[in-house]
């Protein structure tokens, strides 16, 4: 047997079908006699819908039905939300019901309100122009920090100060003691910005119904389809789940914003019976930006209390979170259970009280969007870090060496508990990297080029693989948090596995299969993954939160073992001896200390031709199935520098240097690692330079609605990455595995923005709102109070 | 988009006669402006013009100081033209700077300038160096050209044919990108004649304009010092999320500067 498979960079498998246009999306399946849907949507962000008179279009050439609210009522619920959060008085969330088509009132711009059902496209926008909506325009909100500020419009006339909920983690008192007797305090105040997630390929969905067998087929963009089936079918459409089959093929980015359930689908899958004719919907990117559920939108203050040698004594944060006009799947938890339990980080702060108000606004629904709460978690504390140790003039990297977590398992006093983590290592392995030592002669030679040059620091943490089920349980989660993986040998030893993640740019038919090849001492190319099919795989909770090798590729591992000790009894049958005696290693049963063995595939192809097998005792055929669910999360940690120009003249910043070290635990394919932790960087500069969703604060208008206003980065807005892991391995699973997806975008946010202030620092600004634009930073150069400052 | 008739005239007589069947009907250039406009319902012609298969609206020819280019010319093209790149440096970096490959690769000079959008590059260049607009019925210099937003002297049916710029002494193009759309927040043209200097500016004002003021000092003295301290007023200028009028005012002066130092460099 050659090296392991483990840790090479083996070539992604599913690259040859993607470059070469052999991939299926959901809009490339096709099915004769499909119709086309079209969703007219709210162009006002409140208005009460006073009347829709769809008699033109229905009778518009091609169509074939037109649906509106009303006709949905009674038979269609609301979209439901996968987590109850309970306030601090003890009562549960406000959930008010999120009809899949506006009924009474539309509620953001973009709201869904009638779905026009026509042989074309065109057909169906031409019947959809015909349609009379007489619309009473009412006041709108848009800004979270508005929405709870008395005489502020209400998004439900049943929430009031349109509060969702307002909740607490820590010990309040605790930490007012501690902040009572601290050296000293840093405070700042942010808006962690609001994001569109923009995923390369449009939501789309194909809904076909079966009038034979009464069963319906669903193609979807999704990254969970089980989860997709199970909220649809239980809680929507009341549909037999064992009739409903849902398929995520080949699926272009989510992001996470394809986790969700979303209204359109939903009204698909209910249409496509009425009409008797499959029925597809893509969305136009102009859809994606109204509809598809944003990331972040936060309103926050914190606080941090310190000894005047920089040792944390207590973070105090408030947090007002935008959870949008409806309650998506999961919005609910993000703002919480994802964000709250970070803000220790990397750090033993002994006191930390976190209170949040999640609240209603007249925009799209906000939800997990990359790192999902971590992000905005990672920013609250390295913002304050970075800030408590220029205001002590401590150097960055020494304040946090003196408060970093050394001893493990940790626990913290916002509910979690780390069960690794090596946080100097990473730390130091950054700025050997970023060559932090050299960092001051680089700043005096851009500032004889009139640049003035900053550096900063974030030292991330994650949670990632949510879990355990009975805990997030009793945390109000409304699913399971396992994964499932069935791993089917067939008769030539080949493999299948079937696997409840979902790949949607991460490559897991290639590390599912390294890791299977590695265990059954196969070959990758012998290792099929299949993904994203409710009618071929046992179940799944599909791919969010990093969390699919960790949880997914657990689950396979548990059914490969499965494989191993059966394929023990049939060797130690074939080979006559007992089957204590039998190892298995490099793809061959041995019986020890012998040199009798059999390789891996005539095992296989004894299961299923049983000639000479023990069929008293052992079923035939080689195909097991494992359901995993974690007993903690996974903590990947990491540091990212980041170095940057800015151009006093324009305001303009640069990236020029840019390093992240990260503690993934084990890796299992290093350049698809590389590549994740690119793309979450990209995304995570994105977020501090360049991308903003703006709303008109009076019309409720999405200003940003096409990428000629939203600033996504582009590859000439990036430097060239520096990036190396350290691994510290998970101890609860057993390929020691954290996860690598978010963490780009986790970290890098902070990471840029300390640049920014450092750069700025010696003229007197102390923080700036993201993104940091040319604009912004120019604005914030006029009015520096100390304009030709320079560094001590 | 709605449906429409489409029509490939060989000439401008042909194309002419194609309109004056349909007075509602739009001649396509690059159409990477009016195509996107069909694909969002915001427009309804019932009859595209499409003027590519027009011989004399195509091409580049240099001759006597002048570079001479075909409407229907593609900004690739001019970008990557040895004469363009010999003649007039500058122009060939404006084309270069266009959009994003697949805009480059479709958009065109002619269609360009007839769309006149406030934030394009060509404006800038078309103006700073004093071009004429050579249509179907007569030549107008590129002062009298440009008039507002999305508005220009062509007279309905009217089509360019081609542009002549004269080669300027010196000419240089700087351009702070939109974040986003990678048109021009600002963009100052400056050229360096025998008969004097001229700035022009796009994405500042309603459509390209001229800045007087820095004109008069550069012609003195052809430093970016020179013109440090020449800020425009801020009212009139745009304002958008991505830049106030006063932060464009400010960029205005900035770009002349880095004009004028890559026009010094060339």
């Amino acid at each position: 047997m050659s090296a392991s498979v483990l840790g090479q960079s083996v070539r992604r498998k599913e690259d040859y079908r993607f470059l070469t246009g052999a991939g299926t999306y959901t809009d490339d399946v096709s099915v004769p006699g499909q119709l086309y849907a079209y969703f007219l949507r709210s162009p006002h962000a409140h208005a009460r819908i006073r009347s829709i008179d769809t008699q033109a279009a229905r009778a518009a050439p091609g169509v074939a039905a037109v649906f509106v609210g009303a006709d949905l009522a009674g038979q269609v619920n609301g979209l439901p939300c996968g987590w109850l959060i309970t306030g601090l008085d003890g009562q549960p969330m406000k959930e008010p019901p999120h009809p899949p088509l506006a009924q009474g009132k539309v509620r953001y711009v973009g709201d869904a309100l009638a779905m026009v059902v026509a042989a074309s496209l065109d057909q169906a926008k031409d019947a959809a122009e015909s349609i009379a909506v007489d619309y009473e325009v009412l006041p709108a909100v848009v800004d979270p920090a508005q929405a709870c500020a008395p005489g502020a419009p209400l998004v439900h006339d049943e929430v009031p100060a349109n509060t969702c909920y307002v909740w607490g983690l820590g010990d309040k008192a605790a930490v007012d003691a501690a902040f009572a007797q601290a050296g000293h305090v840093t405070t700042l105040a942010f808006v962690n910005n609001r994001l569109i997630p923009n995923a390369i390929e449009p939501r789309a969905a194909l809904a076909q119904y079966s009038r034979g067998d009464d069963s319906y087929t669903l193609h979807v963009t999704s990254q969970n389809p089980h989860v997709e089936r199970l909220l649809m079918t239980a809680f929507v459409l009341n549909l037999p789940e064992h009739k409903v089959r849902v398929i995520a093929p080949d699926v272009g980015g989510g992001f996470g914003s394809k986790i969700f359930l979303y209204p359109e689908e939903t009204v698909l899958t209910w249409a496509a019976r009425q009409v008797n004719r499959p029925i597809k919907w893509t969305a136009e990117r102009s859809e994606s930006f109204l509809a598809d559920a944003h990331g972040r939108d936060h309103v926050t203050r914190a606080e941090l209390a310190l000894t005047k040698d920089g040792k944390f004594l207590a973070l105090r944060v408030h947090t007002t979170a935008a959870m949008g006009a409806y309650l998506s799947t999961f919005a609910s938890c993000i703002p919480t259970i994802l964000y709250a339990t970070l803000l220790a980080g990397q750090y033993s702060t002994p006191r930390i009280y976190c209170e949040v108000t999640a609240v209603f606004t007249h925009t799209a629904p906000v939800d997990a969007y990359r790192g999902a709460g971590r992000p905005e978690a990672t920013y609250v504390v390295e913002r304050l870090v970075e800030t408590a140790a220029r205001e002590l003039k401590i150097d960055p990297a020494e304040i946090r060496r003196r408060n970093f977590i050394t001893q493990f398992p940790y626990q913290t006093p916002v509910a979690l508990c780390y069960d690794t983590g090596n946080y100097p290592a990473t730390l130091n392995e950054a700025l050997r990297l970023a060559d932090v030592a050299g960092f001051e002669s680089r700043r005096k030679e851009a500032e004889s080029r009139g640049k003035l040059r900053g550096i900063g620091y974030s030292a991330y943490i994650e949670a990632c693989g949510l879990a355990p089920s009975n805990v997030a349980g009793s945390l109000g989660a409304r699913a399971g948090l396992f994964e499932a993986a069935e791993v089917r040998v067939h008769p030539t030893g080949k493999v299948t596995v079937f696997t409840g993640s979902h790949s949607h740019g991460q490559g897991h038919e290639t590390t599912f299969a390294q890791v299977v090849a590695e265990r059954l001492g196969s070959s990758v190319e012998d290792v099929d993954v299949v993904h994203g099919d409710t009618g071929r795989i046992v179940f799944g909770m599909g791919t969010y939160g990093s969390r699919s090798l960790a949880v997914g590729g657990t689950a396979i591992v548990r059914a490969v073992d499965k494989v191993i000790a059966k394929g023990k009894k049939i060797a130690a049958h074939l080979l006559e001896a007992a089957e204590g005696d039998i190892e298995f290693a490099g793809g061959k049963f041995t019986v020890a200390g012998t040199d009798r063995e059999l390789p891996f595939a005539q095992v296989a192809l004894s299961a299923y031709v049983p000639h000479n097998y023990p069929l008293d005792k052992l079923e035939p055929g080689l195909d097991e199935t494992a359901f995993y669910d974690p007993t903690n999360f996974t903590f990947p940690a990491g540091c990212h520098i980041c170095e940057v120009e800015i151009d006093r003249a324009t305001g303009e910043t640069r990236i020029v240097n840019f390093t992240a070290v990260d503690d993934f635990g084990k890796v299992v394919n290093p350049m698809i690692v590389e590549g994740q932790v690119h793309g979450g960087l990209a995304q995570g500069i994105g977020q501090a330079l360049l991308e903003a969703c703006v709303y008109d604060r009076e019309t409720g208008q999405l200003v940003t609605g096409s990428l000629m206003d939203y600033a996504l980065p582009r590859s000439d807005d990036l430097p060239s990455f520096r990036v190396a892991t350290q691994e510290t391995p998970c101890t609860h699973n057993p390929l020691g595995v954290k996860g690598c997806g978010e963490a780009g975008a986790i970290g890098a946010p902070a990471a840029v923005m300390n640049a920014i202030t450092d750069a700025l620092w010696p003229l007197g600004i102390r923080d700036l709102p993201m993104p940091a634009t040319p604009q912004t930073v120019w604005r914030a150069l006029q009015s520096a109070p100390k304009p030709r400052g320079t560094r001590a | 988009m709605y449906a429409f008739d489409y029509v490939r005239p060989q000439t401008l007589k042909e194309a002419a006669a194609a309109l004056r069947k349909s007075d509602q009907a739009r001649f396509l250039a690059g159409g990477q402006s009016l195509v996107q406009a069909l694909r969002l319902r915001l427009a309804r012609p019932p009859l595209l013009i499409d003027l590519r298969a027009i011989d004399e609206l195509n091409g580049i020819r240099v001759a006597n100081n002048v570079v001479s280019i075909g409407a229907m010319t593609r900004h690739a093209d001019v970008a990557a033209a040895k004469e363009v790149q010999r003649a007039i440096p500058a122009l060939a970096r404006v084309a270069a700077g266009i959009g994003d490959r697949q805009v480059r690769n479709q958009g065109t000079l002619g269609g360009s300038l007839a769309n006149a959008d406030p934030a394009a590059d060509y404006p800038a260049a078309v103006l700073g160096l004093g071009a004429t607009i050579v249509t179907s019925k007569r030549e107008i210099p590129a002062d009298k050209f440009f008039l507002g937003l999305f508005e220009t002297a062509l007279k309905p049916g009217e089509i360019i044919v081609r542009v002549d710029f004269p080669q300027p002494l010196r000419a240089g193009y700087a351009k702070f990108r939109h974040p986003a759309s990678r048109f021009a927040l600002v963009g100052v043209f400056v050229c360096d004649t025998t008969s004097g200097v001229r700035v022009a500016v796009t994405g500042a004002g309603p459509c390209a304009f001229r800045v007087k003021r820095m004109e008069k000092v550069l012609a003195k003295a052809f430093t970016p010092q020179a013109i440090e301290k020449i800020v425009l007023p801020a009212e009139g200028l745009n304002s958008d999320i991505h830049a106030a009028a006063d932060y464009r005012a400010h960029l205005v002066t900035v770009m002349a500067q880095r004009a004028v130092t890559a026009a010094a460099k060339l």
